[in-house]
C-alpha cells in the first residue's frame, strides 16, 4: 500500500550490469554476473518491491540505483540525469534526494557517536543550516520516527533492535530525500517489532511523499507494502507486475515456484506447493538461453537457446519467459 | 508412552545478581510421531528450552525441573552425565546455522561415520555404507560424491541436510530443530520442511520445531506452544491456535504478521519490547504491553490452565476473570 502514485518515473535503471571479477586458482578471472542487464522504472510515490533469493543480485541492484557501486554498463536516470555521468561533487548534491536504510541496525550505526551526531552528520556533510537550524531539524527528524528527543544524547547500544532501526530511518530521512532504498530493512526484527516499523514506513511514505525501492526476501512483507513487485533471478528481472496481480496470477514459472514455497500462516489454507529442485546456480556460470530453464519444469528446447526478453502480457505485467509470452505456458491454477 | 515429558522446568542465570530466570515453570510433552512447534520472539527462552532438554546449557545457567522424562527414563535430578547416554542417541538436535556446527576441516562422510562409530560401534565399510544411506535418506543429490566433500563446498540447504543426516545417525526418537530453516531461502526452506515431514511419516520420528515463523508452524506442527519472556503463554492444537487463540499475546502476534494470501490495510502492533531477564514484571510478563491489562494481572504470573482438552492459556481473560 502506498501514497499517491503518479505515472511519472522518478528513477530508472537502463541496461544496468554489474560484473565482478573473481580470481580463479590459476590467475584466470571468472566474472560474477551479479546484475546482468536490468531495465527498471520506479514511479514517483510508489513502493517497488524487489524480491528474489540470496545471490540473485537484488542488493547489488539497490546499491546501483544510488551509485554506491559503479555499474559495469548501463545508466541510472534520476529525473533525466544519468547518475553515472556525475562528478563527485554533483553526485553528493544529488544524494540528498537518494537514501538507503540497511538491514542490520546493529552494524550500520557508528557505536561511538551519539544518535544526534549520527543523524546530524548529513547536515555537516552537505554544509546545511546554522547550528540552531540543525538542532531544530534533528528534533523534527526524531519526532518523525517517534523517538524521544532525548535519544539524541544517547548511543546506539542503549536502544533495542526496533529503536535502532528507527535511528537508521531517521538518518536516511534527515535530508528529506525523495527516494529511499530499503534493503531488508525489517528482516532482522522480531515479528511484533517488524509490524511497528512497517507501519511507520507506510506512514512516512504517506506524509512525506516518499518513493521506496523495498528489497526483501520476505514475500509476505513485500506483498503487504508494495505497489508493484519485481522478481529477480540470477541477475535479471524475470517478472514485474502490480502486487495483487503478481500474487493472483504469477506468470513466470520461477515466480510461481517462489510463491508456492512461502509458508501460509494457517494450517487449513490451500497450498499449491511445487517444490523447486536444486539450488540457484552460481552467478559465475549463468546458463545459456533462459537462465531459469535448467530448473524449469516447463522448459522446452528453445528455452536453452534463446534468452527471453521482458515482454508485456495482456494484463500489463511484464515477464521474461518464451512460453508465457506466446501463451503456451499452462495457467498457474493447473500447477500442482 | 510419551517420548518426552517435562514439568516445572526453570533455568536461572547464576552469574547475575538476583539470579534472574530465563525460563520459568515450563512444561511440555511430545508423543511418538508428533510435531510440537515452539514459537517465540527473541528473549522468549525458546533456544534455552531446547538446550535444557539436550543437557547442553552453558555453565552460567542452572536448570531445575520436577520432571524430565525421556522415553520413560527420569532424568530430572540426575547428573549431567546421565544425559550423555541419551543425547545423540534418543534425542538429537540441529541448529539454525549448520556451518558453525559442522567441522570445517573434516569431510562430510567422516563426520557422519564418527557418530556411527561412537553411537553404533560401526566401523569401516559398514559405517561408510550407512553414511551413504543416511545421505540418501536426507535426499542429497549425488550422495556418493558428497561423502568426500567438505562443508564449505556445499550450499546452505545441503549443509542443513548433512546436519540432519548426522542427527539421524544414532537413530534418535526425537529430533529438536532450532530455527532449522531461518537462514535458508524460501524455496530451500520448502524442500527442508518436506524432508522433515517425510522423516516423521516414514521413520515415525518425533519433532520439536523451534521457530519465530508462524507460517512454518502452520506448515508442519501438530501442537503449538507459545513462549513469552520465559513463560508458556498458550499451548493448543495447531488449528485451535490459528482459529481461536486465547492469549492476548498470541492474538496480536497472529495479527501482526503480513499474510501472503490476504492483504490487510494495516498490521497490528504490540507496543514496547520483550522485557529483559532480570527486569521482569511482578505479575503477568506480557501485562505491560497488553491492551487488556488490569491491576489483577500485576499481582502474580497467571497459571497455565486448561480451557479445553488440549488447549491451555496463562491469562485471566479467557477464563472470564477480568472485570469487563
Amino acid at each position: 500500500m502506498s501514497g499517491v502514485v503518479s505515472g511519472e518515473v522518478l528513477i530508472e535503471a537502463r541496461g544496468v550490469r554489474k560484473h565482478y571479477p573473481m580470481r580463479g586458482g590459476l590467475g584466470s578471472a571468472t566474472m560474477v554476473r551479479a546484475v546482468d542487464g536490468v531495465d527498471l522504472q520506479i514511479r514517483k510515490g510508489e513502493t517497488l518491491g524487489l524480491v528474489g533469493e540470496s545471490g540473485c543480485g537484488k542488493s547489488t541492484l539497490g546499491r546501483l540505483f544510488l551509485r554506491l557501486i559503479e555499474p559495469t554498463d548501463g545508466a541510472i536516470l534520476h529525473k533525466g540525469t544519468d547518475l553515472t555521468d556525475l562528478g563527485r561533487r554533483e553526485l553528493r548534491v544529488r544524494r540528498r534526494d537518494l537514501q538507503i536504510i540497511f538491514q542490520d541496525p546493529f552494524g550500520s550505526l557508528n557505536p561511538r557517536k551519539t544518535v544526534g551526531a549520527i543523524i546530524a552528520e548529513a547536515y555537516a556533510i552537505h554544509r546545511l543550516g546554522s547550528r540552531a537550524e540543525r538542532a531544530r531539524w534533528l528534533g523534527e527528524t526524531l519526532d518523525l520516527v517517534a523517538l524521544p528527543r532525548e535519544a539524541a544524547h544517547r548511543y546506539p547500544h542503549e536502544f533495542s533492535g526496533g529503536q535502532r532501526q528507527r535511528i537508521g530511518i531517521a538518518r536516511a530521512l534527515a535530508l528529506k530525500p525523495e527516494f529511499v532504498v530499503c534493503d531488508e530493512a525489517v528482516s532482522a526484527l522480531d515479528v511484533s517489532v517488524q509490524s511497528q516499523i512497517i507501519n511507520l514506513m507506510q506512514d512516512l511514505q504517506q506524509g512525506l511523499g516518499l518513493t521506496y525501492l523495498f528489497i526483501s526476501h520476505n514475500l509476505a512483507v513485500v506483498r503487504h507494502i508494495s505497489t508493484r513487485i519485481a522478481v529477480m533471478y540470477l541477475g535479471r528481472i524475470v517478472e514485474l507486475a502490480e502486487a495483487d496481480a503478481l500474487f493472483a496470477r504469477p506468470a513466470h514459472p520461477y515466480t510461481r515456484a517462489l510463491l508456492s514455497a512461502v509458508p501460509v500462516p494457517h494450517p487449513d489454507r490451500p497450498r499449491n506447493r511445487h517444490v523447486l529442485p536444486g539450488d540457484v546456480p552460481s552467478a559465475t556460470a549463468v546458463p545459456k538461453g533462459c537462465r531459469f530453464a535448467p530448473r524449469c519444469r516447463f522448459a522446452e528446447g528453445r528455452c536453452g537457446e534463446t534468452d527471453p526478453p521482458l515482454s508485456r502480457l495482456q494484463d500489463g505485467s511484464m515477464v521474461a519467459c518464451l512460453l508465457a509470452a506466446d501463451g503456451t505456458l499452462p495457467p498457474s491454477g493447473e500447477v500442482v | 508412552m510419551e517420548i518426552l515429558a517435562v514439568e516445572g522446568l526453570s533455568v536461572r542465570l547464576t552469574s547475575h545478581p538476583g539470579q534472574p530466570t530465563i525460563l520459568e515453570d515450563v512444561g511440555l510433552t511430545v508423543s511418538p510421531g508428533e510435531v510440537l512447534g515452539i514459537v517465540g520472539e527473541s528473549g522468549s527462552g525458546k533456544s534455552m528450552l531446547a538446550l535444557s532438554i539436550m543437557g547442553l546449557l552453558p555453565p552460567a545457567l542452572a536448570m531445575s525441573a520436577s520432571r524430565m522424562s525421556l522415553l520413560g527414563h527420569e532424568l530430572a535430578g540426575e547428573p549431567r552425565e546421565a544425559w550423555r547416554t541419551h543425547r545423540g542417541r534418543d534425542v538429537a538436535m540441529i541448529f539454525q546455522e549448520p556451518m558453525t556446527s559442522l567441522n570445517p576441516v573434516m569431510r562430510v562422510g567422516t563426520q557422519i561415520e564418527e557418530v556411527l562409530r561412537w553411537r553404533g560401534g560401526m566401523r569401516g565399510g559398514a559405517a561408510r555404507r550407512r553414511a551413504l544411506e543416511l545421505l540418501e535418506q536426507v535426499e542429497i543429490p549425488s550422495p556418493r560424491s558428497r561423502l568426500g566433500a567438505y562443508p564449505h563446498e556445499l550450499s546452505g540447504g545441503m549443509r542443513q541436510r548433512v546436519m540432519i543426516a548426522i542427527a539421524l545417525a544414532a537413530n534418535p526418537r526425537l529430533l529438536i530443530a532450532d530455527e532449522p530453516s531461518t537462514a535458508l531461502d524460501v524455496t530451500v526452506q520448502a524442500q527442508l520442511l518436506d524432508l522433515l515431514r517425510g522423516l516423521r511419516r516414514d521413520a515415525g520420528l518425533s519433532l520439536i520445531l523451534i521457530t519465530h515463523d508462524l507460517g512454518v508452524i502452520a506448515e508442519i506442527a501438530d501442537r503449538v506452544m507459545v513462549l513469552y519472556a520465559g513463560r508458556v503463554a498458550e499451548t493448543a492444537p495447531v488449528r485451535t491456535l490459528f482459529d481461536a487463540p486465547a492469549h492476548p499475546y498470541t492474538q496480536v502476534l497472529l495479527a501482526s504478521i503480513p499474510d501472503i494470501t490476504i492483504r490487510r490495510p494495516r498490521l497490528a502492533t504490540i507496543p514496547g519490547t520483550v522485557p529483559a531477564a532480570g527486569n521482569m514484571p511482578q505479575g503477568c510478563r506480557f501485562a505491560p504491553r497488553c491492551s487488556y491489562r488490569h491491576v489483577l494481572c500485576e499481582r502474580a504470573p497467571p497459571a497455565l490452565r486448561p480451557l479445553s482438552a488440549e488447549h491451555e492459556a496463562a491469562c485471566l481473560r479467557p477464563f472470564g476473570e477480568l472485570p469487563a
